[in-house]
Parts: structure tokens; sequence; C-alpha cells
């Protein structure tokens, strides 16, 4: 064994330290520095004040109890999230639920393991966009309603609505939820289920007393996930919700597009802390070290 | 308190696909007794305990638990309970929650199912432990909690999977002490699953020896080892050597073999062979032998004796026995 000299770690560390410097920690900084910048129509010019941060808020105080923009914006965001969130817990839990407790041979549950990965062979943008020959007005699910006579009218709200939006979501992100959930419940000691079995354990009570407390580290790390990616979407709400449906990612989008980079600046921020905050709450109440 | 309750197996057998588990086997338990299932691996006692409690669906047969046949009800309408080889303890629960796990599912409040968990920690003397997680506590503590987790639903028969296959040789000695003296006190059936002979000696009223899905032998552990009915219980719970004999085979307890003078001349019921190996054992001394008749022979012989005469490897002997010692093997 050669002695280890005691900087052995921190060149061990360098080549992702420097990774993640360059495309991480450095652009992080220059967007908190930008949100302070002063700009107008032509210009952005170094400075050091909160107006950006002030127009955000503009009218929000005064506009009480109406809520303003941004209020509005984050509460839609918001709302997006939590939906979208139950809905891919729900779905994900129930697959990894039925991969790992009752697909029997291992071979089989890799199998089918890696059916779930397969649609991420496919670009995110052509799988949504996929949806809205089906979804349209003249799409395969109006003409089959049409046809069966279950509508006498196409149904406007299944393409550019909430429900479009929110279908995306769910088909992009429920993956995100199953495979820390498949992580987690993989290590689930089987003979767990018998003892809460041979205790007198009902399906329903094994799964509440057993199976979801085994199960909290994979549904924290599967929430952070699916939470962070719709609370920072605007391509999906942009495609599925028509453009007409508004989002905090969207604002961003909308402002850099007018190179109004500051305020674009200023409005990450505002959502970093917003998600970070989110995350921090949620790592309270799941310690996630333990599945690391 | 719990109902000790008698336990029948009436030709009860195992399939898997194609293959036998376990094959029509009748076995009777009365209220009360400590039976170990002794074999060794693959040889049914698994499943046919698993069948026992309820983990299991029978392929054919019956299982009668007191008055009723339990062949389709779930382990806690047997009255069954089974400590897991690996405890299966909640690893996010505490002691006395894992213990009172089944009283929380039959829906007791708090205060109560709290109350006899502490109770039933008391009885295995680990109350002081009620409020850590099972992965803080040694392997012998987290025995003590299984067995309470699986008495507190007050079982007519507790069914334990090779409960100390995974302590020290030590622990497992002491533990085997108190399985027998918490049987004792309570009353009901114990079904131990073993592969130690050595292990269900010391514990079992009932020992019943399984090979390949059958019962070779039941009975007091000293009607098996002082009469074991075939060649594979002779083997299994050692002690024995099995010489071929006109007719058919015997078994001879290797405590009951001496050493005779090999000049003198040989008998039906002696052997000539030549020493192999010698093992101190301490209050006895292991002669090994290979014989042209029976192949490999010991013989255990009192320390005293052996040093009396003492003998050497690659020395001729003969060895001869009683014939009521030699017992007819099926």
């Amino acid at each position: 064994m050669i002695a280890q000299s005691r900087w052995t770690p921190y060149w061990q560390a360098a080549p992702m330290t420097l990774v993640f410097a360059v495309f991480f920690i450095v652009p992080l900084i220059a967007t908190f520095v930008v949100s302070f910048w002063e700009y107008n129509q032509y210009s952005i010019q170094p400075a050091m004040t909160g107006e950006n941060y002030t127009e955000i808020f503009d009218g929000c105080i005064a506009g009480l109890p109406e809520l303003c923009t941004i209020f509005k914006t984050y509460l839609s965001t918001l709302k997006f999230a939590a939906i979208v969130w139950a809905l891919t817990l729900v779905i994900g839990f129930t697959i990894a639920y039925f991969l790992v407790f009752h697909i029997r041979t291992l071979t089989m549950q890799i199998i089918l393991a890696l059916v779930c990965t397969i649609p991420f062979l496919t670009s995110n943008v052509i799988r949504m966009i996929s949806w809205i020959p089906l979804l349209g007005r003249n799409g395969l699910v109006n003409q089959a309603l049409l046809g069966l006579g279950i509508t006498d009218q196409p149904l406007d709200w299944l393409l550019y609505s909430n429900f479009s939006v929110v279908l995306a979501f769910v088909h992009l992100n429920t993956v995100f939820m199953i495979i820390p959930l498949l992580n987690s419940m993989f290590r689930i000691d089987k003979s767990l289920i018998e003892a809460a079995y041979d205790t007198g354990a009902s399906g329903w009570q094994t799964l509440v007393n057993v199976v979801i407390p085994l199960s909290k580290t994979g549904i924290a790390i599967g929430s952070i996930f699916v939470i962070t990616i719709v609370m920072g979407d605007y391509i999906t709400i942009g495609v599925m919700g028509g453009q007409q449906i508004a989002s905090v990612g969207k604002i961003i989008q909308v402002q850099t597009n007018f190179l109004q980079f500051p305020l674009a600046a200023a409005n990450a921020v505002l959502l970093l802390v917003t998600v970070l905050s989110m995350i921090l709450l949620l790592t309270r109440i799941v310690d996630i070290r333990k599945e690391l | 308190m719990s109902q000790p309750a008698d336990l029948e197996l009436a030709s009860v057998s195992k399939k898997y696909g194609d293959t036998i588990a376990v094959e029509a086997i009748n076995l009777k338990i009365k209220a009360g007794t400590y039976c170990c299932l002794l074999g060794p691996s693959g040889c049914g006692k698994s499943s046919t305990l698993r069948m026992i409690a309820g983990h299991e669906l029978v392929s054919d047969g019956d299982i009668v638990l007191g008055p009723r046949v339990v062949n389709d009800d779930p382990p806690a309408k047997r009255g069954t309970a089974m400590m897991f080889q690996s405890y299966a303890l909640f690893p996010h629960l505490s002691v006395l929650d894992n213990v009172a796990f089944s009283l929380k599912m039959r829906g007791e409040t708090k205060a109560v199912r709290h109350e006899r968990a502490r109770a039933m920690l008391e009885t295995v003397d680990m109350e002081a432990y009620a409020e850590r997680l099972p992965a803080q506590l040694s392997g012998g503590q987290q025995q003590r909690v299984a067995l309470a987790r699986a008495l507190v639903t007050e079982p007519s028969i507790l069914l334990l999977d090779e409960p100390l296959s995974a302590l020290d040789p030590f622990l497992r000695i002491r533990m085997r002490a108190e399985l027998k003296r918490l049987q004792r006190d309570l009353g009901i059936s114990f079904i131990h699953v073993t592969h130690s002979q050595e292990e269900a000696m010391a514990l079992a009223d009932l020992v019943v020896v399984m090979n390949n899905g059958v019962i070779e032998q039941s009975g007091s552990p000293r009607d098996v080892f002082n009469a074991p009915r075939t060649k594979f219980v002779a083997q299994f719970i050692g002690g024995h050597n099995v010489v071929p004999v006109d007719g058919g085979e015997i078994s001879i307890r290797s405590d009951r073999l001496k050493i005779v003078d090999p000049s003198e001349p040989s008998s039906p019921t002696s052997l000539a062979g030549t020493v192999t190996g010698i093992e101190y054992q301490g209050s006895t001394v292991l002669l090994t032998l290979v014989t042209e008749q029976a192949g490999d022979i010991s013989v255990t012989l009192p320390e005293r004796s052996f040093f009396e005469s003492p003998m050497e490897t690659g020395e001729k002997v003969s060895v001869a026995w009683a014939s009521e010692d030699a017992h007819a093997l099926a």
C-alpha cells in the first residue's frame, strides 16, 4: 500500500468539483449577480439595485385582496405541481408495488422495469407532441367518441387545456417516481410482509403499516424529482396548453426572449428559493440520506 | 391466556409443480408438546412448518388444530404464530410497537396494546429496550423481541423456523434453555424446525426426523436415539454405526462398542479393523476405525478406559458389542 498524502481525497474529488463549478456554480452565481443589474430596451448595465425584485411584485400589496400576476402564476404552477405529484405518486406506487410484490421472478421484474424506462429513448417533446393527433378536435379520441355515439360533438377540453397539460406531465414524469420507489421497495425484506400477515394484518393494513413507511425515502426522492420538474417547466405547459396557460417557467422564458435578462434572473432566483424551500421541507419530514 | 390445542396432520402433502416437497405425512402433536422437526435442508421440514402456519397452501390432506380443519384459514385465525428465521422485525418500528403490532391490527387502543406489549416484553426480559429500534439490538435481543411479538397474540401453537441458527454457539445454548422454560410456563405446543440433532435432543418431547418429504421416525428423543428405525435416522442423529449383517443392516451406538483383543476369533458380534483417527473430546475419546466389513466405524470410549490402554493410529484392533445393543434397521 502506498502511503496516501492527505491531499489525495481532494485531487480525487477535483474533476467532479471542476465540472460542478463550471456548469453549475458559476452560472448560478452569474444569475444571482445579474438579477441585481439594470436594463432598458437596448442595454444591460451592471448595477446593484433591487428594482427587478420590486418589479416582480409590482402592485401585489396595493391590489389586495385581488391577487397580482406573479402570485396567480405561482398559485397555478403550484396547483399543477400538486395534481401531478399526487397522480404520479399513486400511479408510480402502484406500478412499483406490482413489480416488487406481485412479479415472482427476478428476470421478469428486470424486464418489466426496463419496459418502464423504454419511453425515455424518445425525447420529451416528441412524446408530448404525439398526444396532439390523439386529443385534437378531429383527433382519434374525439372521432372514437363520436363514432361510438358517446358524444354528439367533439370535446374541446381534451387538448390545449389544463387536462392535457396534466396528462402530459403525468405521462412524462411518472417514471421518476417509479425508479426511486422500486429502489426502496426492493430493499423491503419479503419476510416482513409474511410477518405482518402472520400477525393478522390485512393486505391494506400491511400496505399502510409496513410497505408505505418503508418506502418513505423512495416517495421523498421521487417527489423531489417530480416537483422540481413541474415547477420549472415551460415547454410542456406551452405545447400542451396551447401557449395559453401561465407558469413561472414561462414568465422567465418570455422575459429572456425580450432580452430582459436581469428581470428573468430575478424571477429565476425567486423560483429557485421557492423550490429549495419545498425540498427542504420534504427532507425535514423524511431522512433521504438513508437511501443514498 | 393461550388455549393449548392438539395438532394433527392427516396425510398432508405439498407439491410445487412436479416436485413433491412433503409427501402424505401423518403426525399428531398433543397440546403442550415441544416438538422438533429435524432433518437436512430440503427434507420438507420447513414446508411442513409453513403449511401449519398458513403461509403455504396444503396441496392435499388436512391440518386439524383443536376441533377444526384449518387448511384455508389465515394464520391469525388459526391461532398459530410464527417466529421467523431472520426474526423479520419491522425496522421502522420501536421494540414496543413491534410487539404491539398484532394488537394494533386487531384495533386495540394504544393504551391497551402498549400495556400488553410491555407485559410481554417483561416475560422475555426486554422491557428496558422498549423504545429502541431493532437495528440497535444484538441478535439475541432481536430474537427475544421476535418471540414476544409472536406470543403477544396468545397463540395455541408457536412455530419456530430455525430460531437459533443465527446466534453464536454460546448464546444458542442459553436461548435454547429459555425457549424450553417459556414453553413449559405457557403450556402451549412449540413446533421448532432445526437441522441440529443436538438442539432437537436437548429440547424436544417429540422428535420428528424427516427426509425426502416423509417422516422417517417420530418419538421421544430417547426412543429415537436408542432405536433408530432406518439407516438414515441412525446416520443423521449421529453417535451410531451402521453395520451390514446377514439379512440387512443393524445400528449400534458408538458408546456401546468395546475394544477387544484382535487375536480373539471373529464372531458375528465383532469387527476387526485398523485405527485411523483418535480425537480427544474431554470426557470421551472418539476413535475412528476402518473395517473391511462395515467401512468406517466410530467408537466412543470413556477417557479413563482409553488411557488405561492407549492406542495409536495404524494399530490393528477389534470391536465387539452385546447382541441386545444391536438394532435391526428397516
